[in-house]
Formats: structure tokens, C-alpha cells, sequence
């Protein structure tokens, strides 16, 4: 028996801030999943079943949240589910909720990721002191600089590669109402000049820190039918995983990586990735991560990512825009960043993006990752059911 | 329950602490702002339940009850419908001495409020049995603005229906904040404890995989690749290169060093996997790839301090680029 069709009929999110604090946190999730009904043109009834996704707990400090967000969204009675794949969980959520429905367990699944950063310091959870241990000599950005150092040692990419992605991510952020930086006066200069924090990433290619949420309903043939607004069709989804270190761990180019969008291509009948996707909605947490994915994705030659973003091909005028949305560079609530760029990938397709629109856009990958560059999520949407 | 770590394991206490802070809402901000007025919220819903404490949206049918304003007062006291003896209360809860945790249906109230009962003993406590509130004599709008149910030895009045209640405060509570402390005792386990008892002595060792024969540094008790126990214990370092490194240019909280600094990734001669550690003894500009350097240990520290240049040719970059 083939699996059933899977469809995005419903995307809601919230606005994105540094701080939501004019909401609880069943508020914010309630914002992102009642919008995603009201696009999906339903109700709570008419859900089935409630996956929920968000980064670790001690980012907000609240144990199984699972449990106290189920009234705000309307799980009573209901399955309610919850994932955990660091930051990739927004989008391996979003495929847990696929698969319910692509396997017929559920006809109708509300799927929601969030992150409230705000309630606690990103940085302090995950550092935790264990004792034993050297002190951890950097956060975030200072684990992942020297994985980029290495990049453009093997690439020769130019210095200024980093602060394109970051000019042109944020550019796209100003035509998206929902993003959390607007930043209207950034120029190229301000990029190149801002203060390098990790060398060799500076500020302004780094990642803001957001609280905010996803939320996506996922239907199967029939309920595609009913929707009022065009569908975004499942036609490949995939996940991997790899440890943190191992020798021979290539952090430029995970294996994981490679392997999952191998996967989702041959679901979806990719055969050249460039020629064959339209638009890419890729989870870059520090902008140069734009060109190491986009070789990890099949999509440039080893050593050749930078050139497709010096060219501007990955512009929104280009002819593989990457994160129209202004990606994670622009609004990073962690939890919900993997569902974002999902639900980006999906709004594409279904020709509903706004001012980000890419013309014509009918197939759409959505990629997370997470951990130590050793979990990954992806999905390729297209604006036609998938052959079956 | 806790199992004794292995022999030869260290063991050390672990305390994991934040003060979380948490965006109320406009519900629970409304009846924590009540309870520092000394005013008891429900809120009705829909189906006309009352439900103290209120809750955003409603349990039975998801709908928002915010939006609503259906706020109602209700009374101070009411009857406990079950409750657990604490013989023995940690801190932070909402007694120092042995109380009941007890659930309180307020009077006008359908659903119960969870707290602590001040009573002399178990004895002293039955479901059904009718309580009122203590208030804290300092109130800020938290839930410990009740400082504890008491006995109540009045009999209960005749039911009343809750009052509608507006739901406004002058000067409302908006944000809260919440300390949460986890308590552990760490054991890094044998292999663990292996490398950090030999780093005491200054001694830098790895363990090899016995399947695909890679030395692996620190140790963690088994190969990730082939996800079998490692038992060989194999000297390395203490010179090594650099393999990639970044500049750190924001000072960390918590970390006594001056930035700029280098952080690198340093693979220890016969180690094939790189560990992290502080370049010094060089200008933080000069570091690069390939830079050879050995561990530097001040008297007394377990770890090396930083390492610095041994002033050795550069490795060539084909002798690293496969540990990038």
C-alpha cells in the first residue's frame, strides 16, 4: 500500500521579538497555531493530533511543556507528541507530524515548534558547568568559527563571502513583516565592518536571539481538497543523525547532511538539485553556513558554495534564491527555526509569501540542523501532489 | 534512587541553577495581581464551570477565555478534596515544618487549587475537612502571596454563586520570576576518570578503539564510530598542532580571561581526534593553522592552562586536514 499524499493546507507564525513578553508561553503558541487553522480554514475539532517540537528545556526552564500547552492548543482528548532534535527540531517536528498522516494513523495534525529565549540565556543552557571539565572557552558562535575557518581554508572562499549572506538574508528580512530584525539602514559596509566577534564571524553575521513560533497544519488527500487556499505537497522528508565528534567527523561537510538531502532527492525525484529546486530555505545560524550548505546539499561542488553567492544566484532575484524569509540570520526563535524555514519552503510553493515571493517557485526545500552539525532535517515541497 | 559509580570513578556534586522568568499572560497576571490584593480570581467558562486557578484557555474545549474577561471572585475559604502528608519539606516550599500538600475547592469555585495546609499532623487532616487562607503578610503577586490554607472551624456558609469581577488593578503584575535548582552528583565514569586522574599528574592520555584502532582524546569509554568499549590507554601529546582555531573577542561571563584570546582545535600527537584548548604565549594575530604547540600546566590545576608555540616547523596542511 503507498503512503497518503501529505499536505500543508495551514501555516501560521507568530511576531518575533527579542522578548514576547506581552505573552505566556501557551500564549505564544496559541498566536502561531490559531493563525495556521485560520489559513487552514479550520478548527479545533478538527484537529487530530498535536506534535509539538522545541530545543532543550533548560532554555526556558519548563519540564515536559508538552503537558501544560496542550489547553492552548486545544489537544484535550487528543495525542500530543513531543520531539527533541536540538535546533533541527522544528523541522524533524514537522516530519514526526507528516508521517502520522502519510501513514494514515491521523487525517489531521496540528504541528507547532516555539522557543520563548527570552525566559532564560541561551548561552548559560547550553554551557552548563560539569564539573572535571575545562571551562567551555566559547558559546555558540565560537564552537562553530573554527569549522568556518576551515571552510575557507579548503574553499579559498574571499574574506567577504560571510557578510553577502548576512547583507542579502537581512535585505530579505525587510520584506517580511513576521521577521524579527528589520534593519532598514544595513548596508554592506555596516557587514563588513562590524565587530568581529569570533573572528571570522562578526556581529552581523551572527544569529539574533528571538522568542517566537511555528505552527503548520498537516492534512492528507481529502483534506487538501477541502482547503481554501492551495496546498503545499510533501514530496520527500527526511532525517539524520551523527555524534557530536568521531574521527573523521567532517564538520564542513557533515555526512549526515549529505546523506539526508540524498535521501530526499531520491524520494523526490531529484536528480539535480540547482536545475530541479526553485527556492531554498536553509537554517544559516551564522552566514557562512549559506556556501558550506549549499555544497553539503548537492547544490554547488565541494569548494564552490561561495561562488554561487558571490554570483547572486542565491539572491532573491537569482535563480536559487536561499532564505527569502531572511532565514535564521534574521529571527531565531531555536525551537521554532527548523519549522520556519519548513513553513517558508511551504508558503513558496503555494504562492503565498508576500513580498518574498519567488515568481513561479513550485518546488521548495526546507532544511534544519542542529547539535554539533550532527542532527538533520529536510523537506522538499512542491506546488503539485506528489506522482504516485 | 542512586547507584554507587564504579570503582575508580570521581564523583563530584553538580548544581544546575537559573532564575527563569516568565511572561504571565493576561490571565494568570490578573489572578496573581488579585492574590496580592488578597482577591481570589476564577474564570468561568463557557459551559459555565469556574476554574480557580484560572487557566488561558479552556481545558474542556481549547477556547480562549482571556479574550472573554469572564473573571468571577471567589471565596477565601473553602474544602480540601484530597491531600499527602510532607513529613519532611525541602526548601522552597511553602512551609518549613511538616504541613499537608492539599487540594482546596474554593467556595464558588468548580476545580481545585493545589497548596500547602498548616496542621499539627496527618491526624489533623481529612478530605472534606474546611479551610480558609493565610496571607503572606508581604505580597507581590505570586502564588506564595497565600502563604498556606489553615484549618477553618467555622462551618461552611450556604453555596453562593461566584462573583462577576472586572478583572482590573491598578500597577498589574506582567512577569514573574521563577528559580528553579537541580541538585546531581556527577560521575564521569571509568574511562573518564582514567584521563582526568592522569591529567592530575600532567599526563595527557587517549584510549584505542580495539575495532578501527583510532586513539580517542578525552576518552569517553567506547569509539562513537564503532560503539565498542575502549580499554587501551595510550599516552598522547603533550605537543600537537592546531588544526583550525577562532579569535574570541567578547568576554564570556564566568571566564577570568582577558580577550582577545585563541581557541583552537589541537590534534595531540597520536590522537586522532582534536581536543579543545587556549593558545598563548603567541600574539592572538600570528596563531594559524598548523601551528605546533605543547600544554602548558600551572602548579596545581588538573587541566593544561593554555598551550603554546614549540617553535617547530608548521605541520603541512596534509598532515591535519583529515581531523577538520
Amino acid at each position: 500500500m503507498t503512503k497518503e499524499p501529505v499536505a500543508v493546507t495551514g501555516i501560521g507564525q507568530t511576531r518575533h521579538a527579542a522578548a514576547r513578553r506581552d505573552v505566556s508561553l501557551p500564549g505564544l503558541v496559541r498566536e502561531a497555531a490559531r493563525r495556521a487553522l485560520d489559513d487552514a480554514g479550520l478548527d479545533w475539532p478538527d484537529v487530530e493530533a498535536v506534535v509539538l517540537g522545541k530545543a532543550p528545556d533548560f532554555f526556558e526552564g519548563v519540564m515536559t511543556p508538552e503537558l501544560c500547552l496542550a489547553d492552548a492548543l486545544g489537544a484535550t482528548g487528543k495525542p500530543v507528541l513531543r520531539v527533541h532534535t536540538a535546533g533541527s527540531v522544528g523541522g524533524s517536528t514537522a516530519l514526526v507530524a507528516a508521517s502520522l498522516v502519510a501513514a494514515r494513523v491521523h487525517r489531521t495534525v496540528l504541528t507547532v515548534a516555539y522557543e520563548k529565549q527570552s525566559e532564560s540565556n541561551a548561552m548559560w543552557a547550553l554551557s552548563l558547568p560539569v564539573p572535571f571539565q575545562p571551562p567551555l572557552l566559547a558559546g555558540a558562535g565560537g564552537f562553530f568559527a573554527p569549522h568556518v575557518r576551515a571552510y575557507i581554508r579548503r574553499s579559498g572562499a574571499p574574506a567577504d563571502t560571510g557578510a553577502l549572506v548576512a547583507h542579502k538574508d537581512r535585505r530579505n528580512a525587510l520584506l517580511n513583516p513576521f521577521a524579527h530584525l528589520h534593519e532598514h539602514d544595513l548596508t554592506l559596509e555596516k557587514v563588513r565592518s562590524s565587530p568581529m566577534l569570533w573572528d571570522p564571524i562578526r556581529y552581523s553575521e551572527t544569529c539574533p536571539s528571538s522568542d517566537g513560533a511555528c505552527a503548520m497544519v498537516l492534512t492528507d488527500r481529502a483534506g487538501a481538497a477541502r482547503a481554501p487556499r492551495p496546498p503545499a505537497w510533501l514530496h520527500g522528508g527526511a532525517m539524520r543523525s551523527e555524534p557530536t565528534l568521531f574521527p573523521g567527523k567532517y564538520f564542513v561537510s557533515p555526512r549526515a547532511g549529505r546523506d539526508c538531502a540524498t535521501d530526499v532527492y531520491r524520494q523526490a525525484g531529484v536528480t539535480d538539485p540547482r536545475h530541479d529546486i526553485d527556492v531554498a530555505e536553509l537554517y544559516v545560524p551564522f552566514s557562512w553556513y549559506e556556501p558550506m550548505w549549499l555544497e553539503n546539499l548537492g547544490f554547488a561542488e565541494e569548494g564552490q558554495g561561495w561562488r554561487l553567492t558571490a554570483s547572486g544566484a542565491t539572491a532573491l532575484d537569482g535563480d536559487l534564491p536561499v532564505n527569502p524569509s531572511g532565514g535564521v540570520l534574521s529571527t531565531n526563535p531555536i525551537g521554532a527555526s527548523g519549522m520556519l524555514r519548513f513553513a517558508e519552503a511551504a508558503l513558496q510553493v503555494r504562492g503565498l509569501a508576500g513580498d518574498h515571493q519567488v515568481p513561479g517557485a513550485r518546488r521548495a526545500l526546507g532544511h534544519a540542523y542542529g547539535g554539533g552539525s550532527q542532527f538533520f532535517a529536510m523537506w522538499l515541497v512542491g506546488a503539485e501532489p506528489p506522482a504516485t | 534512587m542512586q547507584a554507587d559509580p564504579a570503582p575508580g570513578s570521581l564523583t563530584a556534586p553538580l548544581t544546575l541553577s537559573f532564575p527563569f522568568t516568565r511572561s504571565l499572560g493576561p490571565v494568570l497576571g490578573t489572578f496573581l495581581t488579585g492574590l496580592r490584593e488578597r482577591v481570589v480570581l476564577g474564570i468561568r467558562t463557557p459551559a459555565g464551570r469556574v476554574l480557580v486557578p484560572p487557566t488561558e484557555y479552556d481545558p474542556a474545549t481549547g477556547a480562549g477565555l482571556g479574550e472573554t474577561g469572564a473573571f468571577v471572585e471567589v471565596a477565601p475559604t473553602g474544602t480540601v478534596t484530597t491531600w499527602a502528608w510532607n513529613p519532611a519539606p525541602r526548601p522552597g516550599q511553602p512551609l518549613a515544618h511538616p504541613f499537608a500538600w492539599v487540594l482546596v475547592r474554593l467556595d464558588g469555585a468548580d476545580t481545585a487549587l493545589l497548596h500547602a495546609l498548616d496542621a499539627p499532623g496527618p491526624h489533623a487532616v481529612r478530605t472534606g475537612q474546611r479551610v480558609r487562607i493565610r496571607w503572606a503578610a508581604e505580597r507581590t503577586g505570586a502564588i506564595t502571596d497565600i502563604a498556606c490554607f489553615i484549618p477553618d472551624p467555622a462551618p461552611a456558609a450556604p453555596p453562593r454563586p461566584a462573583a462577576p469581577h472586572p478583572g482590573t488593578f491598578p500597577d498589574p503584575v506582567t512577569t514573574l520570576t521563577a528559580p528553579a535548582r537541580l541538585d546531581y552528583t556527577h560521575t564521569p565514569g571509568r574511562a573518564q576518570s582514567r584521563h582526568l586522574t592522569a591529567l592530575a599528574r600532567h599526563e595527557l592520555t587517549g584510549e584505542r578503539c580495539p575495532a578501527c584502532a583510532k586513539v580517542l582524546v578525552p576518552p569517553r569509554g567506547a569509539c562513537p564510530t564503532c560503539g565498542v568499549a575502549t580499554t587501551d590507554v595510550v599516552p598522547v601529546g603533550p605537543r600537537g598542532t592546531v588544526t583550525t582555531f577562532c579569535i574570541v573577542n567578547i568576554k564570556a561571563k564566568d571566564l577570568a580571561i582577558d580577550v582577545p584570546y585563541v581557541y583552537a582545535h589541537i590534534l595531540l600527537d597520536g590522537a586522532d581526534l582534536p581536543l579543545h584548548g587556549r593558545i598563548d604565549g603567541i600574539p592572538h594575530d600570528q596563531v594559524r593553522m598548523g601551528l605546533r604547540v605543547e600544554a602548558v600546566w600551572t602548579p596545581g590545576t588538573r587541566h593544561p592552562a593554555h598551550y603554546r608555540p614549540t617553535g617547530e616547523p608548521d605541520a603541512p596542511y596534509t598532515a591535519y586536514e583529515e581531523h577538520l
